[in-house]
């Protein structure tokens, strides 16, 4: 009955926030209604007994990622990051709405046509201990994944020194340099 | 009443079907990139809805990645929308379309 009450609650805060997002004018509005969606989906992963997750969500996403939108629109200044907005192209609204449409009614026919989606199965990767959750995380990712999480930092130098290279100011030269 | 798997997965579903709307109705790059991140967070609470299910551990090894590559995608997009308004001031996201090569 709690699960219940739960689940209903976060739901409705993320899709509350999610709507939030896309239908708000104002950019910083829209980050902050992120901000409630990716709480409510924090609160689903703490329910999946997914605890280190929903800790990572909200410290990666709402407390890093979310500040440097906000940053950036304060960067930009508000108004600016509102003056990016321009009506869309005729055929993307047609484009949105199949996909809309077309997604809602395959989920509907999912839910309608399939019981259970899960198989039943078991998985490669060790199975939950819900005490044990980020021991067994640890060791999926230190034994089983470890290639991709070397990749990964890899991939966050690329994106730092990135990030650096785009965002710095062109180097004005100078008079005599510009000469030779 | 109990939730079951299926519960999360629409759940899941419908963030994705928000933002991917969000993605094509929304013209502002700032705004397209949150939608990004609201697809992305519908598909990480699939995988741990059928991390639970399935009792494997590798779906929530996989939204850890996930994370990462959000991140990284945020940190470049963002540059490149700095990158370019500071080139050319007012430039909207139709006016990318001369990056075509």
């Amino acid at each position: 009955m709690v699960d219940t009450i739960v689940f209903l609650v976060a739901a409705v805060i993320c899709l509350t926030g999610a709507l939030g997002v896309i239908l708000a004018r104002n950019p910083v509005h829209s980050a902050l209604m992120l901000v409630m969606t990716l709480f409510g989906i924090a609160v689903q992963f703490v329910s999946q007994e997914a605890h280190f997750l929903a800790a990572v969500q909200v410290i990666v996403y709402a407390g890093a990622i979310v500040v440097l939108f906000l940053f950036v629109i304060m960067l930009l200044g508000v108004d600016t990051a509102q003056n990016l907005e321009i009506g869309a192209l005729p055929a993307q609204k047609w484009a949105a709405l199949c996909f809309g449409v077309g997604s809602l009614a395959l989920t509907g026919y999912i839910i309608l046509a399939v019981d259970n989606p899960v198989t039943g199965r078991p998985g490669m990767g060790g199975a939950i201990d819900e005490t044990a959750n980020v021991r067994l995380l640890a060791r999926s990712l230190f034994s089983n994944y470890v290639y991709a999480f070397e990749l990964t930092s890899l991939l966050l130098v690329i994106a730092v020194i990135g990030a650096v290279v785009l965002a710095r100011k062109p180097v004005k030269q100078l008079p005599e340099e510009a000469g030779r | 009443m109990i939730v079951t798997t299926s519960w999360y997965l629409v759940l899941g579903a419908l963030l994705f079907i928000i933002g991917g709307v969000g993605l094509l109705v929304r013209r502002n790059p700032l705004i397209m990139l949150m939608c990004v991140e609201l697809m992305l967070n519908g598909v990480n609470l699939s995988f741990v809805a059928f991390s639970k299910a399935l009792g494997d551990i590798g779906g929530q090894t996989v939204v850890f990645f996930v994370l990462v590559v959000a991140a990284a995608e945020v940190v470049v997009g963002l540059g490149l929308i700095v990158a370019i308004l500071r080139r050319a001031p007012g430039s909207t996201a139709d006016d990318l379309s001369v990056l075509k090569g």
